[in-house]
C-alpha cells in the first residue's frame, strides 16, 4: 500500500488539484458535517437569497449522521452515509466555494461536472468503520438546525481522518478504475 | 397455559437493540478475516482490515459497529400457548426498541411519516414486527437493526415461471452491480424466492438471519447459495466498491411454495455488518 497523504484544512484549489483517484489521505483540522434535511434546507436558504449558515470556501463536507456520544466521547459511531443522496443539491454548493466532500458511494455526472468546473475532490471513508473513525474526532459542535437531530449541520475537528480520493478534480472515477482490474462477468 | 409479562418483553427487546447494535456475530468476524486473506487488491485488504478493527473497538469501547443503527425489525414466535398479560405486545416491543435505543447510544433514524413531513419519532419507534404464533409455550424474539444504506439497494422482481434461474442470475448481478459501493460491501445477500409479493421480501430478510456459514438444508438450494456467492464476487465491485474479490461474504437462500403462475424474487442486500441477536423467553 502506498503512504497516505497528509491534508490540512481549509483545502485551497491549487492543493486539491493536486490529489488523484485513488490517493490515499488523512484529513486534519475542521470539517463540516451535513446530510439529507440539512443540504434540502441549504439550498432552499440560497433559493431564496438568504445566507448559509456556514462560509463553505475551501471547505470540505462530510456526509454523516452519528450515533449520540456517551458521557466523555466527543463523538458517537460515525461512518460515512450514501452520498448519491445529496446529488440533487451538490452543484448549488460546489458553486458556493465548496471544496471537498466525504462520503461513500457513486456521484451523478451533473456534481462530476460541477467539480470539474470548481476544482473539487470527492473522498470516500470506509462504510461501516464507524467506531474506528470515530476515534479521529476530537471535537463535535453543531452550527444550525439543531432541530435535525443527528441530521444537523455541524462542524468537527479531526486528526488524521482516514479516506481515499474516489474523484478527483479532473474527473478521474477510482471506482470505475478500481472495479475493471477484478470485473470477470 | 404460561403468562409473560410485557416488561419482560420490553426489557429483552432494549437489550437486543444493544447487544445487536455493539457486538458483530463470530460468523461474520471469520468471514471477514478468510476474505482478508483471499482478497487480491491490496486496498480492500486494508478495508477487510479496517473492518474487523471497527469491530473490536465497537466490542470493547461498548459502541455501535455502524453509526446507522437501523430500523428495528423485529421477528416474534409466540407459543400459542403463552398468555400476555401487563400491556399489549405492540406497545411492549415498542417500549423495549425506545428504551435500548436512548440508554444504549444508537442513532434513531424513524421518522414518523414517510412523504411529507418527515419528522423523527425520536425514540426510533416503532419497529417493524412480524410475528408467527407457533406451538409451545415460549417466546422466541429476534432483533435485526437495517440499516439504509443497504436496504434502499435491496430489489423485487416478479418473474414469468418460464424465466427460471438465468433470469435470477441476471437480476443478482444487475442488482449488486447497482448497489456498487452503497451498500458498504462485503456484501450479505438475502434472496427470497417463491411466495407472493410480500411473502418474497420477507423471507428474503429473514434469510439474513440465517448465520453465513450455514448453507440451506435443502441440497439444491445450498448449492445455488454457493453459486450465487461466486457470480456476486465476479462483479469486481469489491470491498467498499473500490475493486477487488470480495464484494460478499455469503449469499443465503430461502424458498416458499408459490402459486403456478408466478415466480416472485426478492433481494435484500445487507453490509457486512449483517446484525442481530436473539432471546428466547
Amino acid at each position: 500500500m502506498e503512504e497516505a497523504i497528509k491534508l490540512v484544512t481549509p483545502l485551497a484549489a491549487a492543493k486539491a488539484r493536486q490529489l488523484k483517484a485513488g490517493d490515499l489521505v488523512l484529513i486534519t483540522g475542521t470539517i463540516y458535517t451535513a446530510r439529507d434535511a440539512a443540504h434540502k434546507r441549504m439550498v432552499e436558504a440560497l433559493a431564496a437569497g438568504e445566507r448559509l449558515p456556514v462560509d463553505f470556501t475551501d471547505q470540505i463536507i462530510y456526509y454523516v449522521g452519528p450515533a449520540p456520544a456517551k458521557p466523555g466521547q466527543a463523538i458517537g459511531s460515525a461512518g460515512p452515509t450514501t452520498s448519491g443522496r445529496m446529488d440533487a443539491y451538490t452543484p448549488r454548493l460546489l458553486d458556493q466555494g465548496l471544496r471537498g466532500m466525504i462520503g461513500k458511494g457513486y456521484r451523478s455526472p451533473a456534481v462530476v461536472a460541477a467539480m470539474q468546473q470548481h476544482g473539487a475532490v470527492y473522498f470516500a471513508a470506509t462504510g461501516g468503520a464507524a467506531a474506528l473513525i470515530a476515534k479521529t474526532i476530537k471535537k463535535y459542535e453543531i452550527v444550525a438546525y439543531e432541530d435535525l437531530g443527528p441530521e444537523a449541520l455541524s462542524r468537527l475537528t479531526v486528526e488524521d481522518f482516514p479516506a481515499i480520493v474516489v474523484i478527483d478534480s479532473e474527473g478521474r472515477n477510482f471506482y470505475t478504475a478500481g472495479q475493471s482490474k477484478y470485473r470477470e462477468l | 397455559m404460561r403468562t409473560i409479562d410485557a416488561a419482560q418483553i420490553t426489557a429483552a427487546v432494549a437489550k437486543l437493540a444493544v447487544d445487536a447494535n455493539y457486538y458483530l456475530s463470530d460468523d461474520i468476524r471469520t468471514a471477514l478475516e478468510s476474505g482478508r486473506e483471499r482478497e487480491e487488491s491490496p486496498l480492500g485488504q486494508a478495508i477487510l482490515g479496517q473492518l474487523v478493527e471497527n469491530a473490536c473497538i465497537a466490542r470493547d469501547e461498548q459502541m455501535p459497529i455502524c453509526q446507522d443503527t437501523g430500523m428495528a425489525v423485529i421477528f416474534m414466535e409466540i407459543g400459542q400457548e403463552v398468555h400476555i398479560t401487563g400491556g399489549s405486545l405492540a406497545e411492549a416491543v415498542n417500549a423495549g426498541v425506545a428504551r435500548g435505543y436512548t440508554e444504549g447510544y444508537l442513532r434513531k433514524s424513524v421518522v414518523a411519516e414517510p412523504l411529507f413531513n418527515r419528522k423523527n419519532t425520536g425514540d426510533n419507534t416503532p419497529a417493524v414486527l412480524h410475528t408467527s404464533i407457533v406451538a409451545g409455550d415460549k417466546i422466541k424474539i429476534v432483533l435485526a437493526p437495517k440499516g439504509f444504506g443497504s436496504e434502499n439497494m435491496s430489489t423485487l422482481k416478479m418473474f414469468k415461471p418460464a424465466d427460471g434461474l438465468p433470469a435470477i442470475r441476471q437480476f443478482l448481478v444487475d442488482t449488486v452491480f447497482n448497489a456498487g459501493s452503497n451498500p458498504c460491501p462485503p456484501i450479505v445477500v438475502g434472496i427470497g424466492i417463491g411466495g407472493t409479493m410480500e411473502k418474497a421480501a420477507i423471507i428474503a430478510k429473514q434469510a439474513l438471519l440465517r448465520p453465513i456459514n450455514q448453507r440451506n438444508p435443502q441440497p439444491e438450494y445450498a448449492k445455488l447459495e454457493q453459486e450465487f456467492l461466486e457470480l456476486v464476487n465476479k462483479t469486481g465491485v469489491g470491498p467498499q466498491g473500490l475493486g477487488g474479490r470480495v464484494t460478499a461474504l455469503a449469499v443465503n437462500i430461502e424458498y416458499y411454495p408459490t402459486h403456478i403462475a408466478g415466480l416472485p424474487v426478492a433481494i435484500n442486500i445487507n453490509c457486512h455488518a449483517t446484525r442481530h441477536a436473539e432471546v428466547e423467553l
